[in-house]
């Protein structure tokens, strides 16, 4: 029963783990991309089309990846090149995403859905009780705890990474070293639309394996906001993903049981949860202008 | 070709003809320079003398307008940091290019060759520091340090690409007098290795310590090439300067009258984690009078304005009193209905906004002083945009403000005719007192005459006047009384007329009375005392 | 190739007037393409989407009752954006409004009153700008992000109107289908022609674009608002609070969707349920942009967007295209938008490779 719930809450929280770090690694390069929340939905239906089309699911999450990241640059090319309002902009990006996925998801609203099945280690997943919980689990939360490893060393311990962190830091001094400073933030923005597509992919072929329409539900909203909670740190961003994973689906459990609070407030419970958690991320000023990245969401046009 | 100067000695680096034009201003004219391997060389210059732009373009930063750049007798073009780095040009900025966030080892490691690991730049910079006396923490944050340990992260950064030359510019703006003198024996160790440092300063005493020729700038222009230690810091100052300095004639003001502003026992905490502390402030300008606060860069002024004016007000509401009415606690819109004028530094984003119009920036700063004029419709606050146009109308006929088109933009002004404007607009409520943050900055001179002596009329007309600057022109042009601002402290006010050039040096570099700052002091004024 | 931009000295004030327009063109030359490759006629379609409904009476009467809540929401989304605060809740402010108005028609249904219906407004009206004043109070004490909390909030008003139409205030009589019981003819917002359903939101959404109009170009507020949204140091040199303008600026948008929502609830449906909203909210973001922030340009904006409604309706029935086109044509105006002003600040530059010396050095990492 345990077992149950804990693998329901991992699965809830992949989407918006896989989703933030994404975002981090754009946020620690200094673009503040609003649009995940249009670009989880494009990877969703990409990837449902996909792997409806072609029977194969794994084919699915490539193309979630792709559509989310393909979706990302056009974001890029305006904030970067053209150097638009990063906030108007990612708000078209979510506009234009829930649109078009509206439009291409049309014909297969009500269609079974084609899930992603676990791969189950052997040896492993016999292990009693975390067996089963870690090792029998589907591509996609492999992956999201690659990324978070992954992302870990990247930003840490990889010189480009560390060029990120300085460009997100201060872009004029970056600049004035010789970094590549729009090159590197295409890459980021690139990385964040192909993070928020697979997690797109993971809601249409994982969670509820099926293509419903704004099927994100403001989880790409979360993730922006998870970003903020972990303090761009990506450990944090696991832990705040479960917690939020585990915030969703206790209070589904808690809709099941009746609780007597009706279902409306306890389905409201993690949009609350992410005011809540702002609000005591922010309050304290001195550590959020620490932790920021200070170049987040200021425009840069070279000069030469 | 310029392949040797003129001993014969084969320069490391010669610069001839090199010019940089923003717009039609041209920030250097035609600079000619010659840096010779294992010499520590000056370049001297006051703020805005063409000293930033000039080293920007020997590190690739700015590209020349004109001109050429030789490097061991080569003609070459070095269009970006890095090709400056391979030819083997260090560079510590004034505004250091670090990053807070990263510690010391990744600040370096950011500048170096990718495939060497952190670990070993971080072994390697501490080891470097340790041999040329500048002790380092790699594993600490940027933002934990202090500016004299974010320096040596730009010097240990530049010294672990074997340069030939370094450049460094305004190093001991910064400093404490110790770390200053460590920093020399630093440069001394550079020379003795056969390396060339080019030392940008506008502090003579330090110049004639330590470096063995100078070139000294101003407005952009060479003026002068010398053996610093062959001058005396007045003739240093002269060519810094200009000679006119002695010639300046100024009006007699007359008898001054009542103080009309008063700061006594003021200390403001710094706001954030990169301004000044204002430490017990007390100064009083009386009508007629125009008090000067001279002082370098970054030592409170900004902090000192914003006090004054209110934008930030202080607690203690008796720390400040304009006409007799302490004022600390208030807001600048009631400062201003009680007489006072304020002027900012920046002129774009602060005194202006540079995408309105003139007569809406007229508004922005007297919309509640002149709210019978300016306003209408009671409650609603209907602005009255003929009033105000015409008042501004007036201001620009009055201050001789040239603009294209009727009303235009701040921004599409020139920089002295926004400026004429700015002030122009707090002069035509003839505001009992005025106080004014560095009037002519980057404005050319006939603006600034413009408003230096409508600044002087002001005063003469009963008004009491703070000007502060850090052109020592316009101190003596301006000055019944100048008193200098450093680390946050300001000096006791002096006659104008008692006040020597170098004096003013002196205060500036940090030697105060030795009344007031004792501790501190003797240190400097033996040192200065050495140098003579 | 490379594009790089050049800033201009000033403002282009040809591009200022042509952005929105080039935006419109290419938006239409796109949605065209769209429709090519769906394989319908793109002109005919194009035609039965943006012309057909501006020939029928019906439909423009369908197209003053889209707009007029588009209208309100932007023109006070206009406010908060030029003053830099960042609201994009206004659909939950909609939502919250409309449930405080239908308060008194829902539990007082016996009050008959030439009150009722003001009473009703500006309940509306006080719902919608508390309900901003949530983020409001966050950014200003606790100094967190208003964009976030607005839109957790949204989320949470659509919830709680949810839990409300299906618990508290479902109609007893109504089947059990979620919805309260129908307002009182008092409570509802009178039509305006004869010809037609359009009623008095529309006049509410001139007026208030209008006044706000008035407000930016003739009052010191207007001008407050602009300083601060342009320079906030400026802002404080002319002893402007920025706190205070947080305040203002989110109470009144949030005062102006709520009014938007309660007019909706009130004259075009007649009671609550679950959905009362395609989403003004979010489009009325795209009707602020496109009309370039004024609240004049807003009127002409929002009967743009509001046709984008209705051609997806039309082109759903005519041609059999889903309506979720409008959502695409939405999406892509404001991307266009949001390019074209770019036009106003800077100068567009291609650079090729190889035609200057440094470009080569200028690619270094």
């Amino acid at each position: 029963m345990f077992e149950a719930i804990l693998l329901t809450v991992m699965t809830a929280a992949t989407p918006l783990v896989i989703a933030a770090m994404g975002e981090l690694v754009a946020e620690r390069s200094g673009v503040l991309n609003l649009g995940v929340e249009g670009m989880m939905i494009m990877g969703a239906v990409c990837a449902f089309a996909t792997a409806h089309m072609t029977g194969s699911p794994y084919l699915g999450v490539l193309a979630g990846i792709g559509g989310g990241a393909l979706f990302s640059l056009l974001f890029g090319f305006l904030t970067l090149t053209l150097v638009t309002n990063q906030v108007a902009t990612g708000l078209a990006l979510t506009i234009l995403g829930l649109g078009v996925s509206g439009q291409l998801g049309e014909s297969f609203v009500g269609l079974a859905g084609t899930k992603l099945q676990p791969i189950v280690f052997p040896v492993l997943s016999d292990i009693p009780f975390i067996g089963r919980v870690l090792f029998a689990q589907d591509l996609i939360f492999y992956l999201s705890i690659a990324l978070i490893i992954g992302v870990n060393w990247f930003l840490f311990k990889s010189r480009t990474g560390l060029k990120m962190r300085a460009i997100g830091d201060n872009h004029g001094s970056a600049h004035a070293l010789g970094i590549n400073v729009v090159r590197t933030r295409y890459l980021a923005v690139l990385f964040g639309g192909a993070c928020a597509g697979l997690a797109g992919a993971q809601l249409s072929l994982v969670y509820t394996p099926q293509w419903v329409e704004n099927m994100s539900a403001g989880r790409g909203w979360i993730a922006l906001a998870l970003v903020v909670f972990a303090s761009w740190r990506p450990w944090r961003i696991l832990a705040g993903g479960y917690l939020f994973g585990a915030v969703t689906i206790g209070q589904l459990h808690a809709q099941a049981f009746g609780v007597g609070i009706p279902s409306q407030f306890l389905s409201a419970l993690p949009y609350a949860a992410t005011i809540v958690v702002l609000v005591i991320i922010s309050h304290n000023r001195r550590t959020t202008l620490i932790n920021t990245p200070a170049s987040l969401g200021k425009p840069f046009v070279p000069d030469r | 070709m310029v392949s040797s100067q003129d001993q014969g000695e084969p320069s490391l680096l010669s610069v001839r003809g090199l010019t940089k034009l923003f717009g039609t201003f041209s920030a250097c004219d035609g600079i000619d320079l010659d840096i010779a391997p294992g010499e520590i060389h000056a370049l001297l210059g006051e703020n805005g003398a063409g000293k930033s732009t000039l080293v920007k373009m020997l590190f690739g930063v700015l590209q020349p307008s004109a001109g050429q750049i030789f490097w061991q007798g080569k003609p070459v073009s070095i269009s970006s940091p890095g090709q400056a780095r391979n030819l083997g040009i260090g560079m510590v900025f004034q505004h250091f290019s670090l990053f807070e966030a990263l510690t010391v080892g990744e600040n370096i490691a950011l500048s170096l060759d990718p495939k060497i690991s952190l670990s070993k730049i971080s072994q390697e910079a501490a080891a470097l520091s340790h041999a040329y006396g500048l002790p380092l923490d790699p594993n600490m944050h940027v933002a934990d340090l202090s500016v004299g340990e974010r320096q040596r992260i730009e010097i240990v950064r530049a010294l672990l690409q074997n340069p030939k030359l370094i450049i460094l510019d305004e190093p001991t703006s910064v400093l404490t007098p110790q770390e200053a003198e460590r920093l020399f024996e630093t440069l001394f160790k550079l020379k003795a290795e056969g390396r060339s440092v080019l030392y940008i300063s506008h502090r003579l005493d330090e110049v004639r310590q330590i470096c063995d020729r100078a070139t000294v700038l101003r407005h952009g222009k060479v003026t002068g090439a010398c053996d610093p230690k062959q001058e005396t810091p007045a003739s240093l100052a002269r060519m810094m300067v200009g000679s006119d300095v002695a010639a300046v004639h100024r009006e007699e003001l007359g008898a001054p009258g009542e103080a009309l502003l008063e700061v006594s026992g003021m200390s403001v905490a710094a706001r954030t984690p990169f301004s000044v502390s204002l430490k017990d402030v007390a100064l009083a300008v009386r009508a007629g009078e125009v008090l000067a606060i001279a002082g370098v860069a970054g030592n409170g002024q900004g902090e000192l304005f914003d006090a004054l004016s209110g934008e930030y007000p202080v607690s203690d509401k008796d720390a400040i009193k304009i006409r007799g009415r302490s004022v600390g606690r208030m807001r600048i819109n009631d400062r201003r209905l009680l007489g006072a004028g304020f002027v900012p530094e920046e002129r774009h984003g602060h005194a202006a906004v540079a995408q309105m119009s003139l007569s809406d920036n007229l508004l922005l700063a007297r919309a509640h002083s002149d709210r019978k004029a300016f306003l209408s419709g009671g409650f609603a606050s209907v602005i009255r945009h003929g009033a105000v146009r015409s008042a501004a109308a007036r201001i620009c006929q009055a201050m001789d403000v040239r603009k294209s088109g009727e009303d235009p933009a701040a921004g599409s002004l020139s920089g002295g005719n926004l400026q004429k404007f700015i002030v122009g607009r707090e002069l035509d409520r003839q505001p009992s007192v005025l106080v004014v943050n560095q009037p002519t900055w980057g404005v050319d001179a006939g603006a600034a005459s413009r408003i230096r002596q409508a600044l002087i009329d002001l005063a003469k007309a009963g008004s009491a006047v703070v000007v502060i600057s850090q052109d020592l022109d316009e101190i003596f042009e301006v000055a019944t009384s100048i008193a200098v601002i450093s680390e946050g402290k300001l000096s006791q006010a002096y006659p104008a007329g008692e006040l020597s050039l170098e004096r003013i040096g002196l205060l500036m570099g940090g030697i105060h009375d030795s009344t007031q700052h004792a501790s501190h002091d003797a240190a400097m004024a033996g040192e200065a005392a050495d140098a003579h | 190739m490379r594009i790089e931009l050049e800033r201009r000295p000033r403002a282009s004030t040809a591009f200022a007037a042509i952005s929105p327009l080039l935006a419109l063109v290419l938006t239409l030359f796109f949605g065209g393409l769209m429709f090519w490759l769906m394989g319908k006629d793109p002109v005919a379609t194009l035609y039965t989407f943006f012309v057909e409904p501006l020939f029928d009476v019906w439909s423009l009467h369908e197209l003053v009752i889209k707009a007029a809540p588009l209208i309100l929401i932007a023109v006070g989304l206009s406010i908060c954006y030029r003053s830099n605060n960042w609201n994009i809740g206004a659909e939950g402010q909609f939502t919250i409004g409309a449930i405080t108005g239908s308060i008194l028609p829902v539990l007082m249904p016996q009050w008959h009153s030439v009150l009722l219906l003001p009473a009703m407004l500006i309940m509306g009206m006080l719902g919608g700008a508390l309900y901003a004043g949530i983020p409001a109070l966050l950014k200003t004490r606790f100094n967190t992000n208003e964009i976030l909390t607005s839109l957790m909030l949204v989320y949470i008003a659509q919830l709680f109107l949810d839990w409300l139409v299906r618990g508290p205030w479902r109609d007893p009589q109504g089947y059990n289908f979620p919805k309260t019981i129908s307002f009182a003819p008092e409570a509802i917002l009178p039509e305006l022609l004869d010809s037609g359903r359009a009623h008095w939101a529309a006049v509410f959404a001139i007026v208030a674009a209008v006044a706000l109009w008035f407000m930016m170009r003739f009052m010191l507020k207007g001008f407050e608002v602009s300083v601060l949204g342009q320079a906030e140091r400026a802002g404080r040199f002319a002893g402007f609070s920025s706190k205070k303008m947080v305040w203002f600026a989110l109470m009144l948008s949030g005062a102006l969707a709520g009014l938007a929502g309660i007019s909706e609830v009130s004259g075009s449906i007649g009671h609550l349920q679950p959905s009362i909203s395609p989403g003004y909210g979010f489009t009325a973001i795209i009707v602020a942009f496109l009309g370039r922030l004024n609240p004049l340009g807003i009127i002409a904006s929002g009967l743009v967007l509001a046709l984008t409604y209705l051609g997806g309706e039309a082109a759903q029935l005519s041609i059999g295209i889903s309506d979720k086109i409008s959502r695409v044509f939405q999406g892509l105006l404001l991307f266009f938008v949001l390019s074209c002003d770019t036009l106003i600040l800077y100068r567009i530059r291609l650079v090729f490779s190889g035609n200057k010396t440094e470009a080569g050095a200028q690619k270094n990492v």
